[in-house]
Order: C-alpha cells, then structure tokens, then sequence
C-alpha cells in the first residue's frame, strides 16, 4: 500500500471481502464439486433404499469405493500431470493372470508369484511412461495400445499355457493365510463386515494427498500438468516425474487386480475397457482435469465414493441396473460442467 | 558479404565505457531452413544494463531470444558470457549458467499458487527422506518478500498464479530469476497490447533487476515503454542490426519514429489515399 499510487488502486481492488474470499477458495477447491454431488446421492439414495444407511449398506458401499478409489486416486495423479492411462484395468487383470499362472503353473508360492507380476506391472507402467516421454505421443494412445497387447497377450498366453482364462485354487498356494491377512482380512461392525481394502484406500488416499500438497515430487506433477516448459526450464525433473506417476498407476492397477484376487482366491483374464474408464470417471467427477495441473486425489476419493453409492443405491432400490450406466453419464457431464465452472472462475484474469 | 551488419548500419557497436559485457553475440547467424533469421549480428549485453531489442515481427527478435536462452544454437558466429564462449544445450544449461529467459506467457504455472510458482524447481524442504517436505512457512514468506520487492504489494501467496495480472506475473517470474541467483534475464514481452498500469508494473520489476546488478534483455515491440525503461537500444530488422543507440542518441518520440519507419508509413498513406479518396 505504500509504493506509490498505483500499487495503492490495486492493493484495495486485491483486497476483498473476507467472506468473498473464503467463497472464492472453496469454489476454487477441485473437489467441492464432488462433495456437494455426493450429499446430494446420498439423500437421494437413502430416501430411495434405506438399506444404504446400514451398517452392511456401508460396508458395502465403502468397498465397492475401495478398489475404485485406488485406481482412481493412481489416475487421478497422472491427470493431473497432463497425461492418461487406460492400461491400468488390464494391468489389473494381467497382474492377477500372472500371479495365478506362477502359482497353478509353475507351483510358486503367492508371495513370490505376487512380487514377481508387481515387477511386470512396474515394467508395463515403466514402457507406457518411457514411450511417452521419449516419443511425446499422447498417453491416451500409448496405454491403450499397451491395453491392447496385454488384452491379448495374457489371454493368449494363459489359454497356451494353462487351457483356459480362470485360473481356480490359488487358496492351495504356499503362504495363503497370511495374503489373504493382508489383502483380504474383515472386520465386523454390526451387521457389516468391513474389508481391509477400505484401510487400502484411505491409507493410500491419505498419503497420495501428503504427497501432492507438501513435497516437491507433489509441486513437480502439479507443474508438469499445468505448464511443462516452464517445469524444464526451472528443472523440475519432468520425465522422471512422468515415469514414476506412471510406475504408480500401474502398481495401482496390481494392487486391485492382487484385492480382488485374494478375495475369491481366482483369477480371470481381462477383456474390456470398463475398469480404466471407471476410474477415469472417478477422477474426473473428483475435480481431475483432463488437461492437466489440476485436481485432487481427496477429491478423487470422493469420486469414487459418489460412484460406489449411486451402483450400490441403484442395486438397492430394485432398479434396474442397467440405470446405472445412464445415470453415470449425466453425473460425469454434470461434473464437467461444474468443473468448468470452477476452472473458469480460477482462471479468472483480473483487468487492470 | 565482408562487412558486418553492424557496420553495414554505420552505427559499429559502441566500446562500453561501463564494465565488462556479461553476454555477446558475436557475428551470429541462425537460419531456419534457407532463410537467415539473425545475420551476422553483433550485440553486448553488459550487468547494470538494460538493453531493449525493438523490431517488426520478422526481424530476427524472437530468434534472438531463443539464442540467448539455449533453445537455438548459433550456425555461425558465437554467444559469449564472461568473455568466452557459451554452448547451450538446453535452456535448462542457460539457466543453469545465470540466464533466466521470462517467455511472453509461459513464465508460470497458472494453476500453482504464487509461492508454489516462485519456488519451482528449487523448493526449500525440511525433515529427512521419507519424510522430507515442503518448507511452506519458509517459501511463502520468501515469496511475499522478493514479490514486495518488486513493488507486488497485498499479494496473497496463496492465490493461483492465473489470478494475477499479465504484468504481476511477469514480475512474479522476475523476482523468481532474482530471488535463485540468474545473472542475466531475457524477457519476451506479451505482443498483446496492455494497461499502463501493468506495463509501469512489469517495468518495476525490471528496473529493480537492473539495480541489482542484471544484465537485462527485454524485446519489445512498443518504443514509449522501452524508452521508458531502456539504457540501449538495439533495433532489428530483417535479421540484421540496423541500429544500436543509447538514451542520450534518441528521445522517445525519435524512437517510435524510427519503429514506424517512416518510408512505409508514407507508402501506406498514399495507398490508402488512393484507395479511400475521402481520407
């Protein structure tokens, strides 16, 4: 306020209100859209089935939200540096594919055969993210291209080798009980039985968002999304950035595939595209933009939790499921919109 | 094919009384393809002073930028810092060397908030690995310092960089190449036309550059606001100097005289004489 006239006019046009100001954060925040969206699902939803507020209503929402909240929040990061990974559904069944056939195969046991497809998960997530860095081609098409061949690949490889895509008895494995401790143990709360993947999921969420906001690996994603030659030029290490967010959403994409396989001690092969979409769609209700630099991986959560209690809801009430899928496409043009709304008012130049 | 531009201009650059030139160009050629974007051109940039490249769009100015900011590499001729000569690979080796290029719009991370902007790239962190974060009381107080310091009063660090004024966020990339130690800066000015106000404030920032000690390049195409800041003037056009002046050669009016350029300011008239008779 005191260098000179002209620095004074605009200190005061800076300085607003303070209730505006506060309005002018929350609406800037990337997930408040997502918050309002799953009050809003829930009542609607509670109103509709009231099972959905029980305890095992709960339990049931909370681990549908579980292991599509880790795939979201994995993507969900890559978004916000710029780029996209569809691969990480079928990384997901590959990973599981692999485990199984090193276990029924090849007779390892399940810690060995879970390190070694965590390794060839890592390798995927690797070659997706050293192909888009050294070519610059867009990572939309790169991992589905590596959507493709590991589609192909592992259920081609699972029929040759074990004659079929459902790899049955894993629980036989060597070292069983104590992965199914730490992939699939439950706790019950009332009538709930709550699953391990929940801790997962908010373990994971939580440290993702520490990650993001209050280290310098976080600050480097947020500014290879949002502007990448400015990252280079200021030496943020761009592509290492790139191929560890792309290493993570790989591990990610395992670590689902490794919950689910404990769960019903089988693995299947893969073969759509609909997992890697959830997850974008999570993501993307959260606050993720596709154009990178911003989001949030607590929005993504919540992403995932308005997602798991509209499938669950829906389920409920006795509607027809088939719903589900309309009702999602209106809920992820509605959070565009609303995220439009919010980036525009972030972008907002103020006129001298 | 002999004789230099320079001295094709009549005007050979004049021996700096000052100190030593901290950048040069000597008898630089960049062509893309066939065609010479810069020829032959010799320029120095010296610490303390504020040099202004001015030129029509095609003249070689934005060529000139990237050869100082390592994004292109001379094909003949040669960048000298300190006296010897510089090869950049890269902007990053630019930088690294003390030149900090502030481009047109991309200075910042619009979406990151001013002090995660001003400390990209070299973020104070406390704690060990695993652990190891963001020194955030730190960073937003060193922002809010080097911001005042460009005379960016009331800034709260806190706001995404995409709020602030064009201006603002030029001087914000500026105090950031001050605050890490750059000794020289290039500035791309936005082409887009501006307030005063955010011109006067841009131009705040780069007189406090000066002060401390910069050699300072800023390529413009408004003649009042350069000779505003400006201590020389170097004038490109077609890819050669055509002119290298100081405050004392030239007043303002002179300077935006010479811009026009006044042989096709009288071609234009006369077409649109002729064209609209009423005129």
């Amino acid at each position: 306020m005191t260098a000179g006239p002209l620095s004074g006019a605009r200190s005061t046009a800076v300085r607003r209100g303070r209730g505006r100001r506060l309005l002018d954060r929350t609406l800037a925040r990337p997930s408040s859209a997502a918050w309002v969206g799953l009050v809003l699902v829930a009542v609607f939803f509670a109103l509709q089935a009231p099972g959905l507020v029980s305890a095992g209503g709960l339990a049931g929402v909370l681990d549908s939200a579980a292991l599509l909240g880790i795939g979201a929040l994995a993507v969900g990061m890559l978004l916000i540096a710029g780029h996209i990974d569809l691969s990480i559904g079928m990384v997901a069944a590959a990973g599981a594919l692999t485990t199984g056939l090193l276990v029924t195969e090849a007779g390892w046991g399940i810690w060995p055969a879970l390190a070694a497809s965590l390794a060839g998960s890592l390798a995927v997530g690797l070659l997706n993210g050293w192909l888009v860095v050294r070519t610059g081609l867009p990572s939309f098409l790169v991992t589905l291209a590596a959507h493709l061949v590991l589609q192909g690949a592992s259920l081609a490889l699972s029929r040759a080798i074990a004659g079929t895509t459902v790899l049955q008895g894993l629980d036989g494995a060597p070292g069983w009980s104590s992965a199914s401790t730490v992939f699939d143990a439950t706790a019950q709360w009332g009538s709930g039985f709550f699953r391990v993947s929940i801790v997962w999921w908010l373990v994971l969420t939580a440290w993702a968002a520490w990650v993001l906001w209050r280290t310098r690996f976080g600050n480097a994603v947020f500014a290879v999304g949002g502007a990448r030659r400015v990252a280079r030029e200021l030496g943020v290490p761009v592509r290492r950035t790139t191929l560890a967010l792309f290493c993570c959403t790989a591990a990610a994409g395992w670590l689902v595939g490794t919950l689910a396989l404990v769960r019903v001690g089988s693995a299947e092969g893969g073969s759509t595209l609909m997992p890697a979409i959830e997850f974008l769609v999570a993501a993307v209700i959260g606050g993720c933009l596709l154009t990178g630099g911003y989001g949030s991986v607590v929005g993504a959560a919540v992403g995932a939790l308005l997602y798991a209690v509209a499938q669950f809801g829906i389920t409920l009430a006795g509607w027809d499921p088939l719903w589900f899928q309309a009702f999602l496409g209106v809920l992820l043009v509605v959070a565009l919109l609303a995220n439009g709304v919010v980036r525009t008012r972030l972008r907002e130049v103020p006129q001298s | 094919m002999s004789t230099s531009s320079a001295e094709a201009a009549g005007d050979p650059p004049a021996p700096d009384a000052g100190p030593r030139p901290l950048l040069e160009l000597s008898r630089v050629t960049v062509r893309h393809g066939s065609v010479a974007a810069l020829s032959r051109v010799t320029a120095a940039f010296s610490p303390g002073t504020i040099t202004c490249v001015l030129g029509e769009n095609g003249s070689g100015k934005s060529t000139l930028v990237s050869v100082l900011s390592g994004l292109s590499r001379p094909h003949e001729g040669s960048l000298l810092l300190d006296g010897r000569p510089a090869r950049f690979r890269s902007p990053r080796d630019a930088r690294a060397a003390g030149i900090a290029t502030i481009w047109n719009d991309l200075a910042v991370a619009p979406l990151l908030s001013v002090w995660r902007n001003f400390c990209l790239g070299a973020e104070p962190t406390s704690g060990v690995w695993p652990l190891r974060r963001l020194d955030r009381a730190t960073a937003r107080a060193t922002a809010v310092r080097e911001l005042a310091g460009m005379g960016l009063d009331g800034v709260d660090p806190d706001q995404p960089a995409s709020t602030l004024r064009p201006g603002d966020r030029q001087s914000l990339a500026i105090a950031r190449a001050l605050h890490f130690g750059s000794r020289a800066l290039v500035v791309d000015e936005p082409t887009a036309p501006r307030s005063l106000a955010g011109a006067t404030q841009a131009g705040q920032a780069l007189l406090a550059a000066r002060a401390r000690g910069l050699a300072v390049v800023v390529v413009t195409a408004n003649p009042r606001y350069a000779h505003l800041i400006g201590d020389r003037f170097l004038l490109l056009a077609s890819g050669q100097v055509a002119g290298d002046l100081t405050r004392e050669d030239v007043d303002a009016d002179g300077l935006t005289r010479i811009m026009a350029g006044d042989d096709e300011l009288t071609a234009l008239t006369a077409t649109i004489r002729r064209t609209h008779p009423d005129r």
